[in-house]
Parts: C-alpha cells; sequence; structure tokens
C-alpha cells in the first residue's frame, strides 16, 4: 500500500549498503535506503518507509519541536479547563 | 508506537480546536482543500471534521493516484496481464478497480497471474526467479512513489535482468492542484499540501500558489494532531493576512526535498506531453513515462495496448468528487450500487479514496449525530 510509516533503522546490510534491516513495529525487514545515500542512516536512527524504501529520515529535532508546540498548547488547555473549574460566575 | 502516537493525543486536538475556533472571524466561512488521500483517510478515520467549527469546510482533492487512472488505462494494464508469457505485478490498492471487463482481483480469480506485491522490488525478485515469462509491474502513484519504481529500474539495469518492464501510470501532483486552482466550480481558502510527495519534490513547487494565487498552504502530517496544526497554521495565516507556503510536517518534510530521488526519476522517466485523468480531463505535462534510454523496459513499447478511451460510467459521479465538488454522500449511487464490495468508481474501490474513507468511517456519525440530537443527548 502506498503508505509511509516510521521505522528504526538496527543494522545496515554487509554486504550491501543500499539495504538495511529495520524494526517497524516489531516487524524487522530489509528496506533499500538508496534514496538517502546523500546522507544514509545509521543504527539508531529512524526512517519513513514507503513501498520498501526509505524516503526520508525522521529528524529528532524537529519532531521533538513539534511535541513542545503541542505540548504547550496542550498545557494552556488544560490551564484553562483548571481556571474555568475554579470560577465563581453565577 | 514512536513518532505516531505522540501525534494523536485527544486533548491536545481538543486545545487545537479552540485555538481554532477562536480564529474565526464571525459570519466568514473557510473552505480548505486537503489534497491527499491519505489526509482525506485520517480527516474520516478520526472523525476530525467534528472538532472544527462549523465556518470550516474540509474539501476533498484529487490526491489519490489510484483513483484519478482512466478506465481505459486499467483495460490496458488487464491487455498486458492476460498475455500468457506476462506475469503483471501490482500494488494491493490496485486490486479491485474496475475497467471495462472487471478488476484485476476478478481476473486473477480466472486465472489470470497478477500477483500483489508490497514494493516494486519485489517484482524483481518474481522475475529472478521466472526467466521464462515477463514481469511487468504496473507502475502507479505520485511523485511519492516514482523514486521507488526509478531505483528498481535503475536496479534491473544494473543487474542485466532483461525480463522486467513497467506500465508507468505515475503522475505529478501540481498540475493537478493547478487544475483545481483554475476551476471555476471551487472557491478555496487555502490548502493543507501533500505529506509524503512532499519528502520528494520538497515545498518550493507549491509557491506558486501562495504567490500567484493568494492562498496559503501548509504541508501537513498525517496523523490527526498534524492536521488540526496545520488547519491552525492556515486559520493564522488568514487572520494575518499572509499566503505563504509553511512546512508543518517539517520532521519528515525537507524543505528542498530528495535530489536523490528527483535524480533518478529525471534519469529514467520523462513527462507525457499530456494525460487523461478520470474527472480533471486531460491536463498537460501531468504524468510519467519511462524514457527512450530504458525502452526495453517500457512495457507500452515492448507489447501493444489498446489505448482506448473509455467514459465513465453513466452513473458513476467520481469526478466531481476528485474535484471536491461534491461530497461523497452527495454521489446518487454512493452507498446504494456503489458500495466497497461492488464498486462503480474508483472513489470507492482505492483505500485513499474519498468514498471508501466516508464509507468506512464517516457514515455512522452522520447517521447517529442527528438521531441523538432529536432523542435530546448531547
Amino acid at each position: 500500500m502506498c503508505l509511509g510509516i516510521p521505522g528504526e533503522v538496527i543494522e545496515i546490510h554487509a554486504d550491501q549498503p543500499d539495504l538495511a534491516k529495520v524494526n517497524v513495529s516489531g516487524v524487522k525487514r530489509l528496506i533499500n535506503i538508496g534514496l538517502l545515500s546523500d546522507d544514509p542512516p545509521k543504527p539508531g536512527e529512524w526512517v519513513l518507509i514507503h513501498v520498501g524504501f526509505a524516503l526520508s529520515k525522521i529528524d529528532e529535532a524537529e519532531a521533538a519541536a513539534a511535541m513542545a508546540f503541542l505540548e504547550g498548547i496542550g498545557q494552556a488547555y488544560e490551564d484553562e479547563i483548571a481556571a474555568l473549574r475554579e470560577s465563581l460566575i453565577e | 508506537m514512536r513518532f505516531v502516537d505522540e501525534f494523536r493525543d485527544a486533548d491536545k486536538a481538543h486545545a487545537l480546536a479552540a485555538k481554532i475556533a477562536a480564529l474565526c472571524s464571525p459570519g466568514r466561512e473557510y473552505k480548505f482543500m486537503e489534497v491527499c488521500g491519505g489526509h482525506t483517510h485520517t480527516i474520516y478515520k478520526h472523525g476530525l471534521e467534528d472538532y472544527l467549527p462549523e465556518a470550516i469546510t474540509l474539501v476533498h482533492g484529487p490526491g489519490c493516484p489510484v483513483c484519478v487512472i482512466p478506465m481505459g488505462r486499467i483495460d490496458d494494464a488487464m491487455h498486458l496481464a492476460s498475455r500468457p508469457d506476462v506475469i503483471m505485478t501490482s500494488f494491493g490498492d490496485m486490486m479491485r478497480v474496475p475497467g471495462s471487463n472487471g478488476s484485476f482481483f476478478d481476473a486473477k480469480a480466472a486465472g489470470t497471474d497478477i500477483r500483489m506485491v508490497y514494493s516494486p522490488l519485489d517484482s524483481l525478485k518474481i522475475a529472478r526467479q521466472n526467466p521464462d515469462r515477463h514481469v511487468v509491474f504496473m507502475a502507479i502513484g505520485f511523485e511519492t512513489t516514482a523514486p521507488s519504481t526509478a531505483m528498481t529500474m535503475l536496479r534491473a539495469h544494473a543487474e542485466g535482468l532483461s525480463n522486467f518492464s513497467v506500465f508507468c501510470n505515475h503522475v505529478t501532483i501540481i498540475p493537478a492542484i493547478k487544475a483545481i486552482l483554475d476551476s471555476p466550480d471551487l472557491r478555496l481558502d487555502g490548502f493543507i499540501g501533500p505529506g509524503h510527495v512532499s519528502t520528494v519534490i520538497g515545498c518550493r513547487p507549491y509557491e506558486f500558489i501562495a504567490r500567484d494565487y493568494g492562498k496559503p498552504v501548509v504541508v501537513a502530517g498525517f496523523e490527526p494532531l498534524d492536521i488540526l496544526q496545520s488547519i491552525y497554521m492556515l486559520m493564522l495565516q488568514l487572520s494575518q493576512g499572509r499566503s505563504e507556503v509553511e512546512n508543518q510536517y517539517s520532521r519528515v518534510v525537507p524543505w528542498n526535498g530528495n535530489l536523490v530521488a528527483l535524480k533518478a526519476i529525471a534519469e529514467t522517466m520523462e513527462l507525457r506531453p499530456y494525460f487523461e485523468w478520470r474527472g480533471l480531463g486531460f491536463i498537460s505535462h501531468s504524468a510519467l513515462r519511462v524514457r527512450e534510454k530504458y525502452a526495453e523496459m517500457d512495457a507500452e513499447r515492448l507489447f501493444s495496448v489498446p489505448g482506448v478511451r473509455v467514459a465513465d460510467p453513466k452513473a458513476c459521479q467520481c469526478g466531481e468528487v476528485l474535484k471536491g465538488v461534491l461530497k461523497p454522500w452527495e454521489c446518487k449511487v454512493f452507498g446504494t450500487a456503489c458500495t466497497p464490495e461492488t464498486p462503480i468508481g474508483t472513489c470507492m474501490v482505492s483505500p485513499e479514496g474519498a468514498c471508501a474513507a466516508y464509507y468506512n468511517y464517516g457514515r455512522m456519525n452522520r447517521d447517529r449525530v442527528p438521531e441523538a440530537a432529536r432523542a435530546g443527548r448531547p
């Protein structure tokens, strides 16, 4: 199917550096990392996988920044609800 | 699952929805198009429209590469598959698409050698294992998938594999978006930009939308929070009078795209002068074909195909659904003659099609919500 899913690189194939073993939610398979030849992934890095190819590396810093924004939003919402709970409007 | 679960948190969804609602100008309506079939799928699956204020409508675009393949091309593929010397390989989503005489699935049941593959590379293994047969890979998809087909062809070439070819139906996203922008039927305020196509082409190709048409574009990820955050970013742009391209999916999408992928496509493929899209008609320079240099891997050159232009069945309104003019439930045959089990058109057959998404996830909400309201429950 045409989905793109995140997977963790476990190891690069010894004989074929274009191939890497990845772990996707417990399923371990070989995929082709040839599209990332400009900046090949290393074990422990995460990639976006689509029809057996890694299309892009998942940038952990950007992911953390995205989560930080969402955390901030979430906290603001929780603060708001807490404040509302304390209100004395009648 | 890492990089997935964190972007599904319900509390954060509510928080984003509140921020979106706060940006709505009273009395004004907003229409955003999500181009990608994958985004349509997420929207219906997680009921995201229910989180949004009534003033905001989401319009589903033509970003489903299976949905836009016209029936004539399906017939051409079936013609290739029915040759006794050919093994056809295809992604799963193509298997149920109806041609004039049934689908790949029907043909397979009747004995035609059509095999489902996860990756185009799987076709090479089948070719190596069957040297006396010829493997044709049904290549579909936007720029997301074209690099994988390209790399597979380069690998076959390097190996000297002589019994493999590609029936190329790759399409490109920008001409489709431009056709939507130039369509008199639609008035959109902004775009939720394609996610995975952008990992390949980057964000620059969308700049003409913001610059020449004045519509903001936010390239979005596929989790619920990604889409809600993208809508928030679109609303923020509108409220601040900006129209720019922004990248919400920055953890995956590089601004400049993937140069290795683009080079692989350019090496093996070139733009067709024109191509027919279901629902959108003929669009120039909107699809890819195999280059002369790799002619020995071009199924259209190796074999002849009927190449007949087949009109959609009369009842089918896929074209209007793909342009965002009709919602799935507004199609006359939705849910009656056209269901996932008995599909008439591609919007119902493809997992990324708007009708399939709505049929599988959205129907219950629409039926239940008015019922619940009538019963006096919240």
